[in-house]
């Protein structure tokens, strides 16, 4: 594990603890563990989430992120595969989604 | 049932109920899922809402054109009347939106792909199965969150008892897809029954997002590529808010309205309330939560009216009965922070429900909650036990 990470405290399901803790430095480095670089699409997700998640105090959820910024639903399941919303807010160091009840 | 609440205790001489609708038939939705094995025939589901409306209410049966809150009214389709109010419950509920999901309402749609969650949908696959010779029955779920998100799971249970009944079990295979990671939203409850659909011989497709239908090969795809091959689709397409939410510009991307998760007050306009599966609060889309909502939100709406702030009680409060088939059946309770736990309910180690285990008992309460729901519930009758959740005769 990169050495960003050491410090960092992760949930069972491997997301972060504190939300506030992140960086974009840990960000790439969670999405290096998922074999993920990131590029400026993925930012453009990431941001997203970071500033819904600061503004709503939970992460987006895939249908809001593909309405809300310029990405498809095709092209986030290329930028984050299996299941974007989770793993783009794993990547943004947000809490796992509550989109699912 | 919020009119059945507040009539008795708001001043006539003051106040003004009135109930805008646009449909004069109550459907009591959970008897849906019992219509397509032939437990409960439509008559089952359906009476007219004026049993259930106290005299000094009026009704007016339209469409809503539009909402308009900053200007505090309401335009209807019937008539152009419009209607000013100094209070608004939202009370629109959910619905399902098949044609969100490509392919889904094209040449199979009510021929080999149904849905449950309506009257229709479930006459029809009722039909379909009286002469099914059996083949592969794929239950999908769209998208979260979705209206009693244990539905599915009773659906499939029911299913496999009831091709057993009709010695028809070894032709039918059954396969559930979702786009959760497992059976159910809570891990404890999921494990549960994730060990239930195993032990029924039911195949589980976890993180699957439907993309698109393609009933010309009979296959479902996900958006990360794998097919799903189908000789009867049972779905539960993308559950979304009222199209009048849209209009009114009132909803978030699923055109549900944003409220105040402990309060049940609309989080922009002070003056109007949300009721049961219209908000966008991250409980369960089920009619025990609106249930429990109702106290709440009459206590807070009361308040304001003396000008008191609303008290943030409501706990995200869900009680379901799971139909697990065989005359069996399994009861969850659960709220926001503490997920479905093993125990009895209501009263604590007597039951006579037990929780999270499958018992006869459970079938026959759920059996029994027509009745009540028809006789009690709608008229803003109280039920054994309080709003908020319980932990006693739990363990965690």
């Amino acid at each position: 594990m990169s050495a960003v990470l050491e410090l960092v405290e992760f949930d069972a399901e491997g997301f972060m603890n504190d939300a506030k803790a992140w960086t974009p430095e840990i960000g790439e480095a969670i999405a290096a563990t998922l074999g993920i670089t990131l590029t400026n699409r993925h930012w453009v997700v990431i941001n997203f989430a970071r500033k819904e998640f600061t503004e709503k105090g939970e992460a987006p959820s895939l249908r809001r992120i593909t309405k809300t910024t310029d990405v498809d639903t095709k092209e986030i399941y290329q930028l984050f595969p299996g299941g974007p919303a989770k793993v783009a807010a794993k990547i943004a160091g947000l809490s796992k989604p509550t989109g699912c009840i | 049932m919020v009119a059945n609440k507040l009539a008795p205790v708001l001043d006539p001489e003051e106040w003004r109920i009135i109930i805008v609708d646009r449909d004069e038939t109550h459907y009591y939705q959970p008897g849906f899922l019992f219509i397509p094995f032939d437990i409960y025939k439509p008559a089952d589901v359906v009476k007219p809402k004026r049993n259930f409306i106290p005299r000094n209410v009026e009704v007016i049966m339209s469409d809503i054109e539009v909402i308009e809150p900053e200007a505090n009214r309401v335009k209807l389709m019937r008539g152009n009347q419009v209607i000013q109010y100094d209070y608004l419950v939202i009370a629109t509920g959910s619905q399902i939106k098949p044609d969100e999901i490509s392919g889904m309402t094209e040449s199979g749609w009510r021929k080999n792909i149904f849905d449950f969650y309506t009257l229709e949908g479930a006459t029809a696959l009722s039909r379909f199965l009286k002469f099914w010779p059996g083949g592969r029955l794929v239950l999908n779920i769209a998208e979260m969150p979705i209206k009693c998100p244990v539905a599915p799971l009773e659906f499939l249970f029911l299913a496999d008892w009831f091709f057993h009944e009709r010695e028809l079990r070894d032709k039918v295979e059954l396969v559930f897809t979702t786009p959760l990671s497992g059976a159910f939203t809570k891990p404890r409850a999921a494990g549960v029954l994730g060990d239930m659909l195993a032990e029924k011989g039911i195949h589980l497709e976890a993180d699957f997002n439907i993309g698109e239908v393609d009933n010309s090969k009979q296959v479902i795809r996900s958006h990360d590529g794998r097919e799903i091959a189908y000789d009867l689709l049972v779905t539960i397409p993308t559950n979304m808010g009222s199209d009048v939410i849209e209009r009114s510009d009132m909803g978030d991307e699923l055109n549900f309205v944003p409220t105040d998760k402990h309060t049940l007050q609309s989080s922009q306009y002070e003056n109007i309330w949300i009721i049961g599966d219209a908000g966008n609060t991250p409980t369960s889309k089920a009619g025990s939560v609106a249930h429990f909502m109702l106290d709440v939100l009459i206590e807070n709406m009361l308040r304001h009216m003396e000008g008191l702030e609303p008290l943030p009680k409501f706990d995200g409060h869900a009680n379901c009965f799971i139909e697990s088939g065989f005359e069996k059946g399994i009861l969850i309770d659960f709220n926001y922070d503490v997920e479905p736990l093993p125990g009895k309910f209501p009263l604590p180690g007597v039951g006579p429900f037990s929780l999270l285990k499958e018992s006869a008992v459970n079938h026959w309460g759920k059996m029994s909650f027509r009745w009540i729901y028809w006789n009690i519930l709608l008229k803003g009758g109280e039920m054994p036990f309080e709003s908020q959740m319980s932990m006693a005769g739990k363990w965690a």
